[in-house]
């Protein structure tokens, strides 16, 4: 089901957490609400799911004004950063909870969280309680608990932020596969670019209460719309009025017109990938990214002087 | 070295002033068994038993329900003053209870605000109305001071989850909430029993302590000893069922105890 955000508003006594916001899910896709802490991206989500009322403006899910309406009557399915297991409940009843308020009978719920509990790959531990579980296993029950009563829309609160590394790049790859297989319309906030690069179909970037682009992983990447995009979305530096990304920045040995003297002050190998950081006469710092042929090409090696050129700059009136 | 002395002060402290004049008291008790057993069965005790047990029960029936809601308002509410119902809660912990039951006298009495129903015949002072009033008094914060640290801790995400998940408020209170704080109630709920027992100051001043009607197993024990006239047995047996009723409210309390939930 679609999502229409018109013109929200919402202060928090004299700070304005939401600044005239609207932005638009199509049905079916994947969204991801991305902006740094306090942008207001967690409480825009909270009020489409109705555990925050706006001060202003309206929420429509499906065509349908909800701006009124209590969570319990939206059909969303809410995730939270925190998992919210009911710890006095297995993680069967978690998982049952919503079938049981809406009082289906008791096979069709066993067969139903027997359903989920598959497709988060948590079948056989359906006995224990949330207390027992690690905490990518809560959030996979916390994601199954959420699809349990078949949400119009799905909404996840910086799901995976408080996961270890490898656990979330898990999650977060499975989350792509499970919104493939169920095409439920999901909205994803959180303040990690890469995650929301990597599962969403539409990127919302976020800043003080306000969106500042809304597009394409892709889109807002190569074709930002302001500096605090350019900024936030991926690295960038600032070359007098021009933003340039690492790895558009072009190392040769000799000048050339428009480049500029650095000197390279460390080499850091990531693998394939090889970052130079580098110093220029002004004690201005900036890296690049290139591979590790090109810097064994070039034979660099920390103290040399080298000279950089932007391939590829952007400009912002 | 230190420490081993730090524990013969800690428990040389706990026997002189908690288990000697328990001991002593179950020493007497079992000096005079018979005449303790007389004055345990008497029907005057009996009633007082009976009454004691059933002023408890109210009072611990009222203060666990407004207990919850006031911890409730407490924590959760966004109503103005709760800061000072917070502070208010501890008032009867802060009073002596004789005041109390004074209070209670001048609210009630023929000239107070409520005067009305002790002239009409509903009679409140002097009766188990009375008693049951100045017991919920005394008793009122000990659900709720249990109650609102469990509740600030266990936060309220999990109440919002299972509102998106369609239950409603009173249903998010019976599967979520009571659950949650259910051993911090059940704490209250012995602390509240165990008070309400042993309430002797301000049902004192509001009973009037006609034996085998309004007299308390507390107000008995008085009785006996002011009347003992030289025989002790009777105050000593009384009091022992008193002090075994409180021992066993704390055993049970140690054992309701689930581990790790509790600090």
């Amino acid at each position: 089901m679609s999502i229409s955000i018109r013109h929200i508003t919402k202060r928090f006594d004299d700070f304005v957490a939401l600044d005239d916001v609207s932005v638009d899910v199509a049905k079916g896709s994947l969204t991801a609400l991305l902006g740094p802490s306090g942008s207001g991206k967690s409480t825009l989500l909270r009020i489409v799911a109705g555990l925050e009322t706006a001060d202003g403006g309206a929420v429509f899910i499906d065509e349908q004004d909800v701006t009124g309406r209590p969570p319990q009557k939206r059909g969303v399915g809410f995730v939270f950063q925190h998992y919210a297991a009911f710890k006095h409940m297995t993680v069967h009843d978690n998982v049952a909870f919503g079938l049981a308020i809406r009082k289906r009978p008791k096979a069709q719920i066993a067969e139903r969280v027997n359903q989920l509990l598959r497709l988060v790959q948590l079948e056989g531990l359906a006995k224990r309680y949330p207390s027992q579980l690690s905490g990518g296993q809560r959030q996979r029950m916390g994601l199954a608990r959420a699809l349990a009563i078949d949400p119009a829309v799905l909404l996840l609160d910086e799901p995976f932020g408080a996961l270890d590394a490898r656990v979330r790049a898990e999650l977060r790859d499975w989350l792509r596969r499970l919104h493939d297989e169920t095409h439920t319309t999901t909205v994803i906030v959180t303040h990690d670019q890469e995650e929301a690069m990597e599962v969403a179909d539409q990127v919302a970037v976020m800043s003080e209460g306000r969106i500042e682009q809304v597009g394409s992983p892709r889109e807002v990447y190569e074709q930002p719309a302001n500096e605090f995009v350019m900024t936030f979305v991926g690295q960038a530096h600032r070359l007098g009025d021009t933003f340039v990304r690492p790895h558009d920045l072009e190392v040769t040995l000799e000048p050339n017109g428009s480049t500029r003297e650095v000197m390279i002050d460390r080499i850091v190998h990531f693998g394939f990938d090889v970052r130079l950081d580098l110093v220029d006469g002004d004690g201005e710092r900036l890296s690049v990214q290139t591979t590790r042929d090109q810097a064994e090409l070039l034979e660099l090696g920390s103290g040399q002087i080298v000279y950089v050129r932007p391939t590829r700059a952007t400009t912002f009136a | 070295m230190g420490r081993l002395s730090l524990r013969v002060v800690a428990l040389g402290y706990l026997t002189l002033i908690l288990i000697g004049p328990l001991a002593m008291m179950v020493w007497r008790t079992a000096e005079d068994l018979d005449g303790a057993w007389a004055a345990i069965t008497d029907p005057d005790t009996v009633a007082a038993f009976e009454l004691t047990l059933k002023v408890a029960a109210i009072a611990v029936a009222v203060n666990t329900v407004f207990g919850i809601v006031c911890a409730l308002v407490i924590v959760r509410g966004n109503i103005r003053g709760r800061g000072l119902l917070n502070a208010f809660i501890d008032l009867p912990l802060a009073l002596s209870p004789v005041i109390v039951g004074f209070a209670l006298i001048a609210l009630y009495g023929v000239n107070g605000w409520f005067g009305w129903f002790q002239r009409n015949g509903f009679e409140i002072l002097f009766a188990t109305p009375g008693i049951v009033l100045a017991t919920i008094f005394v008793t009122l914060p000990f659900v709720a001071r249990e109650v609102v640290p469990t509740l600030r801790e266990i936060g309220t995400e999990q109440e919002q989850a299972a509102q998106t998940l369609g239950a409603s408020g009173w249903q998010t209170f019976w599967r979520i909430t009571l659950p949650s704080i259910r051993w911090a109630v059940v704490y209250g709920v012995v602390l509240t029993t165990a008070r309400a027992i042993g309430e002797f100051g301000a049902v004192a001043l509001v009973s009037g302590n006609i034996a085998g009607q309004t007299q308390t197993a507390t107000l008995r024990v008085e009785d006996a000893y002011q009347f003992a006239y030289g025989n002790y047995a009777p105050a000593y047996g009384i009091s022992f069922v008193l002090a075994a009723t409180a021992i066993l409210i704390l055993v049970l309390m140690i054992v309701l105890q689930p581990k790790g939930t509790r600090h």
